[in-house]
């Protein structure tokens, strides 16, 4: 189990490494993806096996095919891969990236003080999920619903009408 | 069993958000803006989720549940806002998208 973890989480690493510094739209979808699924495996490993799941159908099959539409349907091409090439100049990425680094590595020093924390055996079922979920954080998904509707009205209205889909 | 411990999965949390704040602060595409700020929204999963398994508790995996709904609203809104920019400024610049003009 710990292997996989380890296997998995540097797989996670490399793929959104990869996501950040592609040109193409499609080819940093497609690696987003697998780290994705990467990060899946080890919410298994976790013993979260309902929020794997849910990382699979909800984030990779759904909010993922979403993008890849949109990239199609934006049809960006080869030009605009020259371009992104031209954006990501390194003069333009090492100073973010140093901060990035920065804060990154105070946030590894704050944890590397604490002792080893070792983690629960036994997998939490998803009908313990379910029970949580609908008792004490029924409004919570209420809000959430909320949330999902003004986000459809919302999305709608934008892409729709003048310059939008519809024209 | 043996997994790993807590720490190791909140490394990894981390190193995945700070590549999503680099994808934000470095690409100038719309589009890969949203893509980062989807990875930090999965680094946070992921650290709700190994906070969870910590304590062998459900609360942090129904957490995880309401910041897949969030990532998904974000980007529905986040999207559609990309086709307008792009029918209406004809590039995915985020620095062409500076006028307010109704």
């Amino acid at each position: 189990m710990s292997t996989t973890f380890y296997i998995a989480a540097f797989v996670a690493l490399l793929a959104t490494l990869l996501t950040i510094t592609r040109t193409n739209g499609v080819h940093a979808l497609l690696y987003l993806i697998v780290s994705l699924l990467a990060v899946a495996l080890v919410f298994y490993t976790l013993g979260a096996g309902f929020a794997a799941a849910l990382e699979v159908i909800i984030y990779a099959g759904a909010i993922m095919v979403l993008f890849v539409f949109v990239v199609m349907m934006l049809n960006l091409g080869e030009k605009a891969a020259g371009r992104e090439a031209q954006w990501i100049a390194p003069q333009i990425w090492i100073g973010p990236s140093i901060l990035s680094a920065i804060l990154a590595l105070q946030l590894l020093l704050t944890l590397a003080h604490q002792k080893a924390w070792p983690i629960a055996q036994n997998a939490v079922p998803p009908s313990q999920v379910g029970i949580v979920l609908f008792g004490p954080y029924l409004l919570c998904v209420e809000l959430a619903s909320m949330l999902l509707l003004a986000a459809l009205v919302g999305a709608y209205h934008i892409a729709h009408g003048e310059g939008g889909i519809a024209s | 069993m043996m997994t790993a411990p807590l720490q190791h999965a909140l490394y990894l949390a981390i190193f995945l958000f700070a590549l999503g704040v680099t994808g934000v602060l470095v690409r100038r595409n719309l589009l890969f803006i949203l893509m980062s700020i989807e990875i930090m929204l999965n680094a946070a999963g992921l650290a709700f989720i190994t906070a969870a398994a910590r304590w062998g508790q459900a609360d942090g995996q129904v957490m995880f549940l309401f910041i897949l709904s969030l990532a998904a609203a974000e980007v529905s809104v986040g999207l559609a806002l990309i086709i307008r920019i792009r029918h209406r400024l004809t590039t995915l610049d985020a620095d062409a998208a500076n006028l307010m003009q109704g």
